[in-house]
């Protein structure tokens, strides 16, 4: 069970995410969905990198080889995509509010009606 | 289409990609297993470089030209904000009057500027040994600086923190990091190969050859982003009305 | 530890998705960048920790609640400012 249980919790928050996503009636909100949705793939990324009984891959205060360390590749990818994702997040709210300020409103589905 | 059949159709897809993802996770690695081919070889290499954080390692020496793209969406992603966040024309901005913020908040806030920084910037500069670096160092110190919002007011964070400075900031440190790619090029051959620079003593502040001048580059970019980010965010919050809003 | 770590962040993801409230999903997901950052810490990246504490538990919420406060205020006729 524990082999594949954090795999799954990944994808529980990813499958939860994308519903907020699909009935979210304010755009803000959909946002907020959506960095839930990136969080799932900080943890599945996180959970393939680790390793059992084993440290952090910083090597400034154990001697190298001395214990096992977790992957470090997955790490990297996920702390750039943390800090990168955060401003596209800001890109995305900026949108909104120009949306706002143009139609006065954040519901997905008025903003439908206006269109047509 | 209305609400309801949408959700059907969102159920439906739903449910088969949870079907999918299920089975993708049960053919995955066990969790906690021993065989970590590129891990291995990314220890391997950012020791043989003297680089002690092997994140920074991977981050900015293997994956250099990654990092690269990473920081070109994050600067992409500001000048979209900078642009769509812009006083247009039936705007006018409005003088916030400054607000009362009960003195041990303020007292706090100030006490905690000054070291929060200070810490922002103690991460970035020992990226390459402990835990750290330009990216999380750089938000660190930018969201200090907006605790000023809370010490004292809205007019003082103007004062100190000019945005146009701020955002030629961000496109220096793009172009810095650009540079020292070409440095390399011309130097070592190829485009952000780690060669260039002595590796250095392991474990000492100038260790890992570009890893630290690369390192600093991001924490630069990401800080000045992130200022340039909050501040536009605040001035529509705060300063900026529509004419006929009010 | 792990297993801990990991309900916490499934029931606040499942919290954040349906609070229907901006403001008060701003919150939840302050506490979900936290939560975040103490699995990361137990999964041995405490790099990853660090720009997640400072990014989810922070800078998001805050944009966020910044981006509500101005889309709110045209609907409200003449509002407080601060």
């Amino acid at each position: 069970m524990m082999d594949v249980f954090p795999y799954l919790v990944a994808a529980w928050i990813f499958l939860a995410g994308c519903y907020g996503l699909a009935t979210s009636r304010n755009l803000i909100h959909a946002v907020g969905c959506l960095s839930v949705c990136q969080s799932a793939t900080y943890v599945l990324l996180l959970a393939v990198g680790y390793r059992d009984d084993a440290t952090a891959p910083v090597f400034s205060d154990i001697e190298p080889g001395s214990r096992p360390v977790v992957d470090p590749v997955v790490q990297a990818l996920t702390l750039t995509d943390v800090v990168v994702g955060a401003t596209v997040t800001a890109l995305l709210l900026a949108l909104v509010v120009q949306i706002a300020k143009r139609h006065g409103t954040v519901d997905p589905d008025e903003l439908s009606e206006l269109r047509g | 289409m209305n609400r309801r059949t949408r959700l059907w159709l969102v159920a439906v897809g739903g449910a088969g990609l949870a079907a999918l993802l299920v089975a993708a996770c049960l053919e995955l690695p066990d969790f906690g297993g021993d065989r970590h081919p590129y891990g291995d070889r990314a220890v391997h290499e950012s020791l043989a470089r003297h680089t002690a954080n092997t994140i920074a390692s991977v981050n900015f020496d293997q994956r250099a030209l990654d990092t690269l793209g990473e920081i070109s969406i994050l600067f992409a992603a500001v000048v979209g904000c900078v642009v769509l966040l812009r006083q247009t024309r039936d705007e006018h901005r409005a003088r916030p009057r400054p607000a009362d913020v009960a003195r041990p908040v303020r007292r706090y806030a100030l006490a905690v500027l000054p070291v929060a920084l200070l810490t922002g910037l103690y991460v970035i500069a020992h990226g390459q040994l402990s835990p750290g670096g330009g990216f999380q160092g750089g938000v660190a110190a930018a969201t200090a600086l907006h605790l000023l919002y809370l010490g004292a007011d809205y007019r003082t964070l103007e004062r100190i923190r000019p945005v146009g400075l701020y955002e030629v900031g961000d496109a220096l440190a793009v172009s810095a990091y650009l540079v020292t790619g070409l440095a390399c090029l011309i130097g070592a051959g190829s485009f952000l190969a780690n060669t260039l620079l002595p590796y250095g003593t392991f474990n000492t502040l100038s260790s890992g050859g570009t890893v630290p001048l690369l390192n600093a580059a991001v924490g630069m970019e990401v800080a000045c982003a992130v200022v340039v980010l909050l501040a536009r965010f605040l001035d529509q919050a705060v300063e900026i009305v529509e004419e006929n809003g009010t | 530890m792990i297993v801990v770590a990991l309900l916490l962040v499934a029931a606040c993801a499942t919290t954040a998705v349906l609070v229907r409230d901006p403001v008060h999903q701003a919150l939840v997901l302050a506490v979900l960048g936290t939560v975040l950052a103490v699995l990361f810490t137990v999964l041995q990246a405490p790099d990853v920790a660090l720009s997640q504490l400072a990014v989810g538990s922070a800078l998001t919420p805050l944009l966020m609640l910044l981006a509500v406060r101005k889309v709110k205020r045209p609907r409200r006729h003449k509002g407080d400012e601060r």
